[in-house]
């Protein structure tokens, strides 16, 4: 007890010093805190917005539609496959759907579009697909109706109640042919989805497709995001090789790319602001050892065990450290918590990426309780990881030396 | 009379391979319990090493040494330390306490490592205070006391380890005549009256005149020593 109170005396010595100490490392604590909450929340952000967006986390295929997305690699639904999916402790759910390309006419005017047979209520669970209706309502289960992106409405001139003309080339090459209400209207971020998209419940396009129980994809809902891969494989071996299983992360490789350089830079700057606590902190050592070598010589030569020394500098540094991370940490709090309610918004090349997939360019951070207590963990190692130069110093002492003016 | 100190045929020697020092060449030094001695020389003579040396904080080259019958020059450098807190009291030329605390803390500081309990250590920071005579300046940093009134605090504290000795390396060389002399009488008391053994070194001739004994050392020899000089008249008596 008497040692904690003295190393407490001792942190006050140099009053100054031990003030710059502390705030170098209140400043690096809340920077890095910062930077990993920014990472994290983009990272949670940006799959989430993948996942809602439109692959999901994961998705099932016939073997090599994803490289020829054309009807004829469609594959027999069957309650049997889906079992097989649905064991798998990690997989929360699945939907399937049936998407190709057909002419959407007005009648004046006539566009490309993308059709996507949808089951409209597990489709809702699993990417959000009520969300997105700006007009009119969302599809029931055998309604003879489509929801239109609304840049394809604009072009089309179509709106809510309107009707639309599908021409298309069918399963095994039947032409397909339809005419359908407009029950909604949807908004996508994706210019892509947007001026392109447009969705049927899935009995209704095969029927238009003439596939009947086929499907081009089942999309898979993961209650454990961290186990993707590992149920991606899982699930591609119980189906077989018939089969194609493949990640977000594959699907849409660019947007992995873009996570990964920004997570980078963003451990570029942790690694920079380690560094610099580290000097600061050596820094600060150096010249603590130098002031106090005298006395520490002398309290070795007046009979204090060096292992006395050693606890009482480890107090010390304890003290500061700690008191610089819970200050930092603190101010945090609140911090991470504004920018996560009033996310950063970002501009440049990432922000055109991001537009061009479809996600909001902004940046929350994540209020994840485990980037404040890891920082702050980070930062306590690295004080205890520098203050074995004064023990070392100190196992060294000799009295004698240390005594000489 | 117990011996404290029995040195044997010590000897140390710095730059052995280049140019070899003798800072203590060939001493043999005995002290017994409540002497008041005064290792005198001039700078350079190797005072320092030889109080090092018996303090423990230093090992000889050659020869043993001998404190209550515990030959120091076997212990591990750990055993030292332990043996130094129990066995030793130190009084360096200055600096001897730590800023952050207080005198009254400085002096409990040594029986806290010691593990001595809070009622012993009050009673003894008490009694060690009002021999000092600096009752008043318990609860002041060493900043604050004038030098004096620091060595008189630095005796206090290597008092109250209840040692078998005081080593002294020139506790008044950085202190003015008044404060030395009455530093000097704190120590004559403490060893007319407790019994306290003092061994301590100085160039100050007034120091040299309180001593009741006197060994000179030059070239890390001893030359003289009071002690064998009068051990000789008597013996010489004894022959008449
Ligand atoms: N670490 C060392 N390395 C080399 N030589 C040393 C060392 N320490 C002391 N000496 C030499 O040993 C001799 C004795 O030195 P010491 O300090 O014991 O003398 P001293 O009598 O205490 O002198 P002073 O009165 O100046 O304090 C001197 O010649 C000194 O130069
Ligand atoms: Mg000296």
């Amino acid at each position: 007890m008497w040692m904690i109170q003295m190393a407490w005396k001792n942190m006050w010595r140099n009053r100054s010093r031990t003030i710059i100490t502390m705030s170098a490392i209140f400043f690096a604590v809340i920077l890095s805190i910062l930077a990993s909450s920014l990472q994290d929340g983009i990272f949670k952000n940006l799959v989430k917005n993948v996942v809602s967006f439109y692959t999901g986390y994961v998705q099932v295929h016939k073997q090599g539609y994803w490289n020829e997305q054309i009807l004829d690699n469609s594959f027999q639904s069957s309650v049997y496959s889906e079992k097989k999916i649905l064991v798998n402790k990690y997989v929360a759910g699945l939907t399937a759907r049936l998407e190709s390309f057909a002419l959407a006419s007005s009648g004046e005017i006539t566009k490309g579009c993308l059709v996507v047979g949808i089951d409209p209520e597990k489709e809702n669970i699993i990417t959000l697909l009520k969300d997105k209706v700006v007009k009119g309502s969302y599809l029931k289960d055998n309604d003879r109706a489509v929801l239109l992106s609304e840049g394809l409405a604009e072009r089309l001139k179509l709106g809510v109640n309107d009707t639309l003309i599908l021409i298309g080339q069918g399963y095994h090459g039947a032409t397909a042919a339809g005419k359908y209400l407009i029950k909604g209207i949807l908004k996508f971020g994706s210019p892509d989805l947007n001026e392109k998209a447009l969705f049927m419940p899935l009995p209704i396009a095969q029927d238009f497709y003439g596939a009947y129980g086929r499907v081009t994809s089942y999309v898979l809902a993961l209650n454990n995001s961290g186990e993707m891969q590992s149920t991606a494989t899982d699930v591609g071996k119980a189906l077989g090789s018939s089969f194609e299983v493949m990640t977000w992360e594959q699907m849409i490789p660019d947007i992995k790319q873009h996570i990964e350089s920004d997570s980078n830079s963003m451990k570029n700057i942790q690694g920079i602001l380690y560094m610099l606590i580290c000097f600061g902190i050596f820094g600060t050592l150096l010249m603590m050892m130098v002031e106090r070598k005298f006395e520490m010589g002398m309290l070795v030569a007046i009979g204090m065990k060096k292992k006395w020394l050693i606890i009482l500098l480890l107090f010390e540094s304890v003290f500061t450290v700690l008191a610089g991370c819970i200050f930092g940490i603190i101010v945090c709090i609140p911090l991470v918590y504004y920018l996560n309610r009033n996310p950063l918004k970002m501009g440049g090349e990432t922000s055109k990426a991001y537009e061009e997939f479809g996600f909001e360019p902004i940046f929350p951070t994540s209020i994840d309780a485990a980037n404040f207590i890891n920082q702050g963990l980070i930062v306590l190692v690295i004080g205890l990881l520098l203050s074995l130069y004064p023990i070392y110093k100190i196992l060294r002492l000799d009295p004698v030396k240390a005594m000489k003016r | 009379m117990d011996t404290v100190i029995d040195a044997h045929n010590i000897s140390k020697v710095y730059n052995p391979e280049t140019i070899p020092v003798y800072a203590v060449n060939n001493v043999h030094l005995h002290l017994k319990k409540g002497e008041f001695t005064a290792l005198v020389g001039p700078s350079g003579s190797g005072k320092t090493t030889l109080l090092n040396l018996i303090g423990g904080l230093d090992k000889p080259d050659e020869g043993n040494i001998l404190i209550n019958g515990i030959d120091i020059t076997k212990l591990s450098a750990n055993d030292l330390i332990d043996f130094r807190l129990h066995n030793i009291g130190f009084v360096f030329q200055s600096f001897n306490l730590i800023p952050v605390l207080t005198a009254k803390e400085n002096v409990e500081f040594i029986m806290q490592l010691q593990r001595i309990n809070k009622k012993q250590r009050d009673e003894r920071i008490k009694q060690l205070f009002k021999e000092i005579d600096l009752e008043d300046k318990l609860n002041e940093r060493p900043s604050k006391l004038s030098g004096g009134q620091q060595q008189r605090v630095a005796v206090a504290r290597a008092l109250a380890s209840k040692p078998k000795f005081i080593l002294a390396d020139e506790p008044t060389a950085n202190l003015d005549s008044k404060s030395a002399s009455n530093l000097l009488d704190i120590m004559d008391k403490l060893n007319r009256e407790e019994n306290i053994t003092f061994l301590f070194s100085t160039h100050d001739q007034r120091v040299i005149d309180r001593a009741r004994r006197v060994i000179t050392l030059v070239d890390g020899r001893i030359v003289s020593d009071t002690a064998e000089v009068s051990t000789k008249h008597e013996d010489a008596d004894m022959k008449h």
